[in-house]
């Protein structure tokens, strides 16, 4: 049983996306284990469902959505800082990227 | 449900004047014009003063969109667009109508009291236009999103495509689009296609879309999506994507094109050839604008981040996928999808509530971008191809 605040797309997929925001230092229990956030993250941010290595697809709804660019541990943020498009790429303000207004 | 019965056989949901600027050196003179009349008058028009068989396309479908009664050309007089065309069109379906040149009849002063004059006579000419029963399948509903984040992939874009196959069950014509934001997803959208050939039209639209995209440089992709959570077009593309909902693909539609009968229709929005005229479309109204061309009686417009907008002629059910931002912005949203994510709520169950107030829309209900007097409009450039045989349904 995965943490409620989580909610899993399809059953492939290797992130969950977050039904409300989640506080620093607040601990999730994924189906392999427990992960701890470093940071406060906003509804509808993704974390990984399980370890993601560099070159592996992201997968969300059952379809990939782009791929990891660096070592992502379970229960990390997946974002614009680990992954890239396979399509084009990300346009997102520098200042604003790591922000997680509600 | 009732509608307004117009010459083509098409029922419309509003009765309204549309007062139409045919270059930006008449905007002000037409919204002047509206601005004593709002709740019957509603402001379009071209800012170009270059020609473009588009934008003459585009307006003469709005000016004869079902909602519209009757119609009020605003010309300066020298510009490119061919007013008498559009002024023939408008006629040939019998609205009454009156086209004002600024440089002909006296000015700004004079041109805006003889627009007020004209506005009245026409809404009262059309006040008793007569109403027949409406059904469902008469109706054509596009959607859009806008102000995404990674709410609306979630609920409020699933909801409407549970609320699109009931309407596409129901015989309806419904339009979802901005093959840009489905960049990722040809694959699974050409499977869902009724003929293989129609698949092809699918894959060489989405195609073009991404090629159109890479040279502009980057998506459809602003930095207030990645804020929400997400991270790639890929993933906006598949959260637009559910918008769609289950049912087959009927055809592939350009702006203006009339669906000719019920069912899902994807419509390709990125102009034909090289990219002459920049962004295919610079904000969401643009894409309502393009599906009301196509005879949209409204629009479903879910939002995340909570964005506003209605639009001139075609009201918007506006449909909140983030509860937080429900919220903040209940006055302007008309449906609480953020509920499937909050409170339980099934996507099922808002998808019928969305249905529900479509059907009360259609019957005369305000929306509330209607009540908040929202009439957003825009229209520039393009050029497009016309589509091929395999894109409509025999």
């Amino acid at each position: 049983m995965t943490d409620q605040r989580l909610l899993l797309l399809s059953p492939d997929d290797n992130v969950f996306v977050l039904r409300g925001a989640i506080e620093a230092g607040e601990t999730v229990a994924l189906e392999i284990g427990e992960a701890t956030l470093p940071a406060r993250l906003g509804m509808g941010h993704k974390i990984a469902r399980e370890a993601i290595s560099p070159g592996d697809k992201i997968v969300k709804y059952g379809a990939p959505i782009g791929t990891a660019t660096a070592e992502i541990a379970p229960g990390a943020h997946v974002h614009v800082h680990n992954v890239k498009s396979d399509h084009t790429p990300t346009y997102a303000l520098a200042e604003t990227s790591q922000e997680v207004p509600r | 449900m009732k509608g307004y019965v117009r010459s083509d056989g098409r029922k419309g949901i509003r009765n309204l004047v549309a007062v139409a600027y045919l270059v930006e050196c008449a905007h002000h003179v037409a919204r002047e014009i509206v601005a004593l009349q709002r709740e019957q008058a509603h402001l379009i028009g071209f800012p170009g003063c270059f020609p473009n068989a588009y934008a003459q396309q585009m307006m003469e479908r709005l000016c004869t969109h079902p909602n519209v009664g009757g119609v009020v050309l605003v010309s300066l007089g020298c510009e490119s667009f061919d007013r008498h065309a559009l002024a023939e069109t408008i006629r040939a379906t019998g609205r009454p109508m009156e086209t004002l040149v600024i440089q002909r009849d006296g000015g700004t002063r004079a041109t805006i009291e003889a627009g007020h004059a004209a506005v009245a006579r026409i809404a009262a000419e059309i006040a008793d236009a007569p109403m027949v029963p409406l059904e469902i399948s008469e109706l054509v509903v596009g959607t859009v999103c806008g102000g995404s984040d990674g709410t609306s992939g979630i609920s409020g874009n699933p909801a409407v495509g549970r609320c699109f196959d009931q309407l596409v069950e129901a015989g309806a014509a419904c339009i979802f689009e901005e093959t840009g934001e489905l960049i990722g997803c040809e694959g699974i959208m050409a499977a869902r296609a009724a003929t293989p050939e129609l698949a092809e039209e699918i894959r060489a639209a989405v195609d073009k879309a991404a090629a159109y995209y890479a040279t502009l440089g980057f998506g459809s992709f602003a930095a207030g999506n990645a804020e929400g959570g997400l991270t790639t077009i890929e993933e906006k593309s598949l959260g637009a994507y559910a918008k769609s909902g289950q049912s087959q693909i009927s055809g592939l539609i350009k702006p203006g094109d009339i669906p000719p009968k019920g069912g899902l229709y994807l419509m390709d929005v990125v102009p034909d050839g090289e990219v002459r005229f920049g962004f295919p479309n610079i904000s969401d109204n643009a894409e309502i604008v393009e599906m009301m061309a196509s005879g949209a009686h409204m629009t479903l417009f879910v939002t995340g981040r909570g964005s506003v907008v209605g639009s001139a002629l075609a009201p918007v059910i506006k449909i909140a996928a983030n509860p937080h931002m429900y919220e903040r912005l209940r006055d302007d949203m008309d449906i609480n999808a953020g509920r499937i994510i909050t409170e339980g709520a099934s996507i099922d169950e808002v998808g019928r509530e969305i249905l529900d107030l479509v059907a009360r829309v259609a019957s005369g209900e305000r929306t509330r971008s209607e009540e908040l007097g929202h009439t957003e409009f825009i229209l520039t450039y393009k050029s497009f191809e016309p589509i091929g045989p395999a894109c409509l349904p025999v």
